[in-house]
């Protein structure tokens, strides 16, 4: 691998999402949305007052509406971030511009790690200001701010970052939609089996909840949105829920914990994985 | 020795049970341009793709400019314009000489003047801000030439360089390669356009079916030069005009064969001269059209020898 020519590729690659409408269009629409946020928090928490709820439930109360528009957020995010980087590789490949660019003295994994670098670099930064534009408007809105702000925002890039290096690498065999589709699937299925690893365990359903630890080490979306609503969950709601018992706590909005450190450590490996296994697969590529 | 720009044999392309190149011996010297032609599906973007490693050989052996297929030293000196491309639309002309004056590694200081050589070579120095997305398609083709001209590589690939050009582009396409070949650049030239290549190349080499059918100079290809005349009122001595070469009577044709080209103006004048009245003046020699479809359909009845 060639960093000079990575950093190249990665180059390449802001400027062509940052020319596109693409960007455009989803920073708009974040705008809009943080503005939504705030109109509809600033009623929340108008309504409250004058309906007497004391500060401590409506800390609860625009915590949870804060997990829920992460949890909308972090969708839009996947999706974005899937259909980014399904076509990133795979159109370069349909218009022919791919020929062009390999036929210089690069590898083929250049291409790979500088278009990931690129991509990983726009959406880490669009999660990560976005994020605080929305917990910034509602804290000012509010007086309301989670207990771990860079914690939520940071897990909430990474699941994006995630995303993305699956989409990419489905790209560089797949048609840009159909990379993007299973990808998209893919996050779903996580979100699916986390709920269902949650709720099995409140249940006592061992095989169920081991379905949902093997599908989290393979597709770790879920086990990082944990990390999101650990992050932005105030302590008083942790409490309340581990009295509630394993019931309360089968919550799919709720995590007791952070993601354990051996997991973290897990997902880096596994976008290292999947990127290498991208670049594998590009390499055996004909094209 | 000098070493050769291209020199294949038996290089072999299967894609699971097809074969698109059954086996390719090319050889293309220094400095010098080969034409590389056959009819769609022939396996000529194969062995394109083949020498410049984006695509593995299944079988036979080469090398470009001295290295194995696909090296990447090599590939530092190779410039090529692939057949169906599209530069990034959102990118200036500009950006795209950078895109892969960065990617071949050309020094940062040497990449101004490069850009403006080549832009000036081929006619849009005053549209390099210009996205790309608002270029014509010949346009494009032009800023395919300069990406491929960039940085003076010892060898460029160009696979139907002039197909989306009017004449005056053709005409400024064979002036680019003939500008490239003066400076010790190696040429394969991938056209269709077989006038193209009969004007341009030392050397064409046709491929069918995968495989080489026909190979040499033009020279060697369209065997020896001959003028044929439609004239009238010649004397029955006829020694003035056989100075010029062997004459003979073809369906009711005056045949000189062989004849130096350069000659055929003082053959007319010669003729006028005896009392003739010149009516046509045909260059005898086959055309590589005429050669190409003999090669690839077999000779046509009725087809002149």
């Amino acid at each position: 691998m060639n960093p000079r020519i990575v950093l190249v590729i990665a180059q390449l690659t802001i400027r062509e999402i940052s020319r596109r409408r693409i960007l455009w269009v989803l920073t708009i629409l974040s705008l809009v949305s943080v503005a939504l946020v705030g109109w509809g928090v600033s009623r929340l928490v108008g309504l409250s007052r004058e309906n007497d709820v004391n500060a401590y439930e409506l800390e609860i109360g625009v915590s949870q509406i804060l997990i829920l528009i992460a949890f909308m957020f972090s969708f839009v995010l996947a999706m974005s971030a899937a259909f980014l980087a399904a076509p990133a590789i795979a159109s370069d490949v349909e218009t022919g511009t791919v020929l062009a660019m390999l036929a210089r003295p690069m590898h083929r994994a250049d291409l790979v790690v500088g278009r990931w670098l690129g991509l990983g670099i726009i959406v880490a930064a669009y999660a990560a200001g976005s994020g605080l534009l929305a917990i910034g408007v509602v804290r000012f809105i509010s007086d309301y701010s989670p207990p771990s702000t860079a914690v939520a925002l940071g897990f909430l890039a990474f699941q994006a970052v995630a995303v993305m290096t699956a989409a990419l690498a489905l790209g560089t065999r797949l048609p840009g939609i159909a990379a993007g589709a299973v990808t998209v699937v893919l996050f779903g299925l996580g979100w699916f089996t986390g709920v269902l690893g949650s709720l099995s365990n409140a249940f006592g359903v061992k095989s169920l909840a081991g379905l949902g630890d093997v599908f989290r080490l393979l597709f770790p979306t879920d086990g990082l949105w944990r990390g999101v609503i650990y992050g932005l969950e105030p302590s008083q709601v942790v409490v309340a829920t581990e009295q509630g018992g394993r019931v309360a706590q089968s919550n799919p909005f709720f995590a007791d914990a952070p993601p354990p450190m051996a997991f973290i450590v897990w997902c880096v490996v596994w976008v290292v994985l999947v990127l290498a296994l991208g670049a594998w697969l590009f390499r055996r590529r004909e094209l | 020795m000098t070493e050769s720009a291209i020199e294949t044999r038996g290089l072999r392309k299967a894609y699971g049970s097809t074969i698109a190149l059954e086996s390719l011996d090319l050889r293309v010297g220094p400095g010098e341009v080969v034409g590389l032609l056959g009819p769609n599906g022939a396996g000529k973007t194969t062995s394109v793709k083949l020498l410049l490693g984006l695509a593995r050989k299944s079988g036979g052996e080469g090398t470009v400019l001295g290295r194995p297929l696909g090296d990447r030293g090599a590939r530092a000196r190779i410039g090529y314009l692939p057949e169906l491309f599209r530069y990034q639309a959102w990118l200036t002309a500009n950006e795209v000489l950078r895109l892969h004056a960065g990617l071949a590694g050309l020094p940062w200081p040497q990449q101004a003047g490069e850009f403006d050589r080549v832009l000036g070579l081929v006619g849009l120095a005053d549209r390099r801000t210009d996205r790309v997305g608002g270029f014509s398609k010949g346009m494009q083709q032009r800023l395919g030439l300069a990406v491929a001209l960039l940085g003076d590589p010892a060898l460029v690939i160009l696979d139907e360089p002039t197909s989306a050009l009017d004449p005056v582009g053709r005409d400024d396409v064979r002036a680019i390669i003939r500008h490239a070949q003066s400076r010790g650049t190696a040429v394969l030239l991938n056209s269709h356009l077989l006038g193209e290549v009969e004007r341009l190349c030392d050397r064409a080499v046709i491929v069918n079916k995968g495989r080489v059918v026909a190979s040499g100079t033009l020279e060697e290809l369209l065997g020896e030069s001959a003028v044929r005349l439609r004239v009238t009122g010649l004397p029955d001595d006829r020694t003035p005009l056989a100075a010029f070469g062997p004459l003979a009577d073809e369906d009711g044709w005056l045949v000189i064969r062989p004849v130096d080209p350069e000659r055929v103006p003082d053959i007319v004048a010669t003729a006028v001269a005896m009392g003739g009245r010149v009516h046509a003046v045909d260059p005898g020699r086959m055309t590589l059209e005429e050669l190409f479809l003999d090669v690839i359909r077999g000779p046509a009845p009725g087809d002149r020898p």
